[in-house]
C-alpha cells in the first residue's frame, strides 16, 4: 500500500505549490495523529502496512489549510480509533477511516472546517492560524478568505472559470484543488489493479449526467458537468476515497451500483442540501450500504442456478 | 474445420510458465533403479488387493494387487525382482499406505512375459473396457480416476463428444506436450479406440496454444476418416480443468456437484489416451508413465520415461541430482501439487511431474488482513467467493461454507496467487474440506 502513499505525492505537492507551509504542516499533523494511534492501540508492525500513512495523507488533503494543527491530529486520531481499530484493524472497518476523521471535525469545528483561505500573497505565509492552541480561539489573521468555488455557486450564484477549477488555483481544502493532477494519479493506481476504475468512473458519468441536466433546467443557479466535476473534493473523494478496497464492494456490479449511489448523492447534498460540498457524507452514506450491495451482487457459481445467500 | 477463435472461459490467471526448462527435451528413458515401491492406492476409489506373496518372483507386467470392486484398478509390477515386503510405506500423499516393494533385479532384461496382444478391432466395447481395466489403466493427468468407469457411462447418460485434453496449463510440466509432440499416432488410436468404446463420432482435442510443435505434430496426424478436430485454446491457469476446458470447448456448464457426462461430455487427458493405445499395441499393462522433472532445483530438468513406483530420490539421482540450493520437492504442478518430504515416496501412475523448487521460490511471503479488493472474485473461474469463503475459513465456520458453495472449489489456486495480502486461500480451503469431511463421517 505504499505504492498508493507514493501516488498522493504530486497530490500532496500540488496542494504545498497553491498553499505554502501550511499545507505540509496540516497534512503532517493529521498523519501524525493517525500513525501515533495505529502505533499505540493497532496491531504489531501494523505501521508497516502503510494503510494509517494513507489514512493521515488523505485526511489531511481533505481539510483547510488555515486549520489550527491540533485539530488536524486530532482528526488523525479519531479517525484510526473510531474509523478503523475499534472495529477490528485492517480489514474489517466499514467507513473510510479519514473520512470519518473528517465527519467528526466538521461536527466538532465547524468554523474551522469551512474557513478557506484565497490562493495568492505571499507563498511563505501560513494561510491561518496554525498554530492556535488546542481550544483556544484561532487568532484573526490577516489572510484573506473566501468562499469556495461551490459556495460561490450555491450562495451567490457566482460560477468561477472553469481553467481555474482544473488546475486547482481556487479556494478550498488542500487536496480539493488541482482536479488534473489527482486524474494523473489516479490513472497509474488503476493500471497498477490499486484501485477500481469503475468506482470513479461511474461517479463521474452520474454527476456529469445530473449535473448537465439541471443546469440545463436552470444555468444561472447550477454549474455545468464540467463546473461539478471539478470544483469541491470530487476527484480527491472519486479516486481516492471512494476507492476506498477495504469500505467499497467487492464484485464489479457492486462497485458500479457503488458509484452511482455516490454520484447521485453527491448531486442531492450539493445543490439541495444545507451544505454546498457533499462528497464526504455521499461516501460515508454509500460505504454503509456495502455490506448490501455485496449481498445483492454476488456472482453466480458456474454450473449453478441459484445466487448463494451470504451469511 | 479448425477453430481459430480465442477459445477460453472466464476468469483466471496467467501464472510464469517456466515450461521452457524441459519443452524442447525429447523423452528419454531411465535406468531401473534397484528398488520400486507400488503402493496399493495409487487411484480415486478402493485401494487394490495384493496378489503375491512376499518372497515371489514376479516378471515385469505381472498383476502384483487386483481391483478390490468395481472403482477401483489392479496394480503391475513395473520391473522384473523379487517382492521383499508388503506394508506400509511412504505415499506421496504424506501418509503411509501399503504397498508391495519388489527389488529389481540386476541385469534383467526386463523383457515381459510373451503375451498375445489382442486386435482391438474384433473386440467389442465391453471386451475392449475390461482389458482397459485389467491392464490397471487410470487418469494420468492427475486425479487417477479409473479408465475402465469412465468409459461405460450409464446408459440415461447421452454421451455426444469426446474431449481430449492437452492443456497442460500448469506450469513447468510438459508431459502432455512431449506426448502429442513424439507420439501423435499413439494420441490418436486412443481417441479411435476410446470413441469406439464410447459410440461416439465426434471427438475435440483441445491444445493450449503455448504448444505450436505439439498442435502441428496432432494437426498432420490427424484421422481423415472420424471427426476429430484440434483446438488451440488461450494460455491460461486452468485452461484444463474439466469444467474451464468444456465452457472454452463446447459452451456447456456442468452443473454444480455433477460430472461432464452430465452434460453428455467425456474428458480425458492425453497421457491416459496414449496408454490405453499402448495397451493395445503392447500388450503391456500400465507400467510406466512419462514424467517431467524438472525446477530449477535438479541439476538436468529431463522428460522421462519412469517405472512406475520408481522412487522420488532414484529420480532425481538420474537427473544429476539437485542443486545446492533446492528446497521443496513438489508432486505434480506448482500451482495445484502438494510438496512431498520423503525421498522415497515414489512416482505413482497419477504422477505428471515433479517440480524441485529452490529457496527463492518457496520463500512464504508476509501474509497481512484481507483488505477486500475483490481481486480474488474476479479470477476464480468457478466465480465462488473466495473473499468470504476465507474470512469463514480463518475462523474455522466450516459449516458456513458449505452453503456458499465451498464443494465447487477445485483448490485450482488462482485466488491464492492473486491475493495481495499473500493469503493461502485455497489452502485454508483444503483444510476447511477436510475437516467437513470428517465430520460428516463421524455424524
Amino acid at each position: 500500500m505504499w505504492s498508493v502513499v507514493g501516488s498522493l505525492v504530486p497530490v500532496v505537492a500540488g496542494s504545498i505549490y497553491f498553499f505554502g507551509p501550511s499545507a505540509l504542516l496540516v497534512i503532517f499533523a493529521a498523519s501524525a495523529g493517525a500513525l501515533l494511534i495505529e502505533r499505540l492501540f493497532g496491531p504489531k508492525n501494523a505501521i508497516g502496512d502503510g494503510s494509517a500513512a494513507i489514512t493521515g495523507v488523505l485526511l489531511g488533503l481533505t481539510l483547510p489549510p488555515g486549520v489550527p494543527l491540533w485539530m488536524a491530529f486530532l482528526g488523525g486520531v479519531f479517525g484510526i480509533a473510531f474509523g478503523k481499530l475499534i472495529f477490528g484493524g485492517l480489514g474489517q472497518n466499514i467507513f473510510n477511516p479519514a473520512l470519518l476523521g473528517r465527519a467528526f471535525l466538521q461536527a466538532a469545528f465547524p468554523v474551522a472546517m469551512t474557513t478557506f483561505s484565497t490562493p495568492g500573497g505571499s507563498w511563505w505565509a501560513l494561510r491561518g492560524d496554525n498554530f492556535a492552541l488546542p481550544l483556544m480561539s484561532a487568532a484573526p489573521t490577516d489572510v484573506i478568505t473566501g468562499a469556495t468555488p461551490l459556495g460561490l455557486m450555491k450562495f451567490e450564484q457566482t460560477g468561477t472559470d472553469l481553467s481555474n477549477l482544473v488546475l486547482g488555483s481556487t479556494g478550498g481544502s488542500l487536496g480539493e484543488t488541482s482536479g488534473i493532477v489527482i486524474l494523473v494519479c489516479g490513472a497509474y493506481l488503476a493500471v497498477r489493479n490499486y484501485l477500481d476504475w469503475r468506482i470513479p468512473a461511474s461517479i463521474f458519468i452520474t454527476v456529469a449526467l445530473l449535473g448537465g441536466v439541471i443546469h440545463l433546467i436552470d444555468p444561472v443557479r447550477y454549474g455545468g458537468s464540467l463546473f461539478m466535476l471539478f470544483s469541491g473534493g470530487l476527484m480527491l473523494g472519486a479516486v481516492y476515497m471512494a476507492t476506498d478496497m477495504v469500505t467499497s464492494p467487492v464484485t464489479k456490479v457492486g462497485s458500479w451500483i457503488f458509484g452511482f449511489g455516490i454520484g447521485f448523492l453527491i448531486v442531492v447534498i450539493r445543490l439541495w442540501g444545507g451544505l454546498n460540498e457533499g462528497v464526504m457524507y455521499a461516501i460515508l452514506l454509500m460505504n454503509a450500504l456495502v455490506p448490501f450491495i455485496n449481498r445483492a451482487t454476488q456472482p453466480r457459481v458456474l454450473g449453478s442456478r441459484t445466487v448463494r445467500v451470504m451469511t | 474445420m479448425i477453430d481459430q477463435g480465442n477459445l477460453e472461459f472466464r476468469h483466471g490467471v496467467h501464472p510464469p510458465e517456466l515450461k521452457e526448462l524441459t519443452a524442447r527435451l525429447p523423452i528419454r528413458r531411465m535406468p531401473y533403479p534397484t528398488e520400486v515401491v507400488l503402493p496399493l492406492s495409487q487411484h480415486t476409489g478402493k485401494p487394490a488387493k495384493p496378489i503375491v506373496r512376499v518372497g515371489d518372483r514376479v516378471e515385469r507386467g505381472d498383476k502384483v494387487a487386483e481391483a478390490d470392486g468395481y472403482v477401483s484398478s489392479p496394480v503391475h509390477a513395473s520391473a522384473a525382482g523379487t517382492v521383499t515386503d508388503i506394508g506400509l510405506w511412504a505415499h506421496p500423499n504424506g501418509s503411509y499406505s501399503e504397498a508391495v516393494r519388489i527389488t529389481v533385479e540386476p541385469f534383467s532384461a526386463q523383457a515381459t512375459r510373451p503375451r498375445i496382444v489382442p486386435d482391438w478391432h474384433d473386440l467389442s466395447a465391453k471386451e475392449i473396457i475390461s482389458a482397459v481395466q485389467d491392464a490397471g489403466v487410470v487418469g494420468l493427468g492427475g486425479a487417477a480416476f479409473p479408465t475402465h468407469v469412465k468409459l461405460s457411462p450409464p446408459k440415461e447418460a447421452k454421451i455426444d463428444v469426446l474431449l481430449i485434453n492437452g492443456c497442460e496449463c500448469e506450469p513447468y510440466l510438459t508431459t502432455d506436450h512431449r506426448t502429442m509432440a513424439e507420439y501423435p499416432k499413439r494420441v490418436h488410436l486412443g481417441i479411435r479406440i476410446m470413441m469406439r468404446c464410447l459410440g461416439v463420432d465426434r471427438a475435440m482435442i483441445g491444445i493450449e496454444k503455448n504448444k505450436p510443435d505439439a498442435i502441428e505434430a496432432i494437426k498432420a496426424t490427424l484421422p481423415t476418416d472420424l471427426d476429430v478436430t484440434v483446438h488451440p485454446l488461450t494460455v491460461k491457469y486452468p485452461q484444463g480443468a474439466e469444467k474451464m476446458l468444456i465452457k472454452a470447448l463446447l459452451d456447456r456448464e456442468v452443473p454444480s456437484g455433477k460430472l461432464p457426462l452430465h452434460v453428455g461430455v467425456i474428458v480425458q487427458n492425453v497421457a491416459s489416451v496414449a496408454t490405453i493405445a499402448e495397451v493395445f499395441e503392447t500388450g503391456l499393462p500400465l507400467v510406466e508413465r512419462i514424467v517431467t522433472l524438472t525446477g530449477r532445483g535438479v541439476q538436468r530438468p529431463s522428460n522421462l520415461i519412469v517405472p512406475v513406483g520408481t522412487k522420488v530420490r532414484d529420480l532425481i539421482d538420474a537427473c544429476g541430482g539437485l542443486t545446492p540450493d533446492a528446497r521443496e520437492i513438489v508432486f505434480g504442478g506448482p500451482m495445484m501439487g502438494a510438496s512431498v518430504a520423503n525421498l522415497d515416496a515414489p512416482v505413482l501412475k497419477g504422477t505428471t511431474g515433479v517440480v524441485v523448487l529452490t529457496d527463492a521460490e518457496c520463500t512464504p511471503p508476509e501474509t497481512y488482513p484481507c483488505i477486500r479488493c475483490g481481486h480474488c472474485l474476479d479470477t476464480c473461474p468457478v466465480f465462488l467467493n473466495p473473499q468470504l469463503l476465507g474470512s469463514l475459513a480463518k475462523v474455522g465456520r466450516y459449516e458456513e461454507m458449505e452453503p456458499n458453495h465451498l464443494a465447487d472449489c477445485m483448490l485450482c489456486g488462482c485466488c491464492s496467487y492473486v491475493c495481495p495480502s499473500n493469503i493461502p486461500l485455497s489452502q485454508l480451503f483444503q483444510v476447511a474440506k477436510v475437516a467437513l469431511s470428517k465430520q460428516k463421517r463421524a455424524a
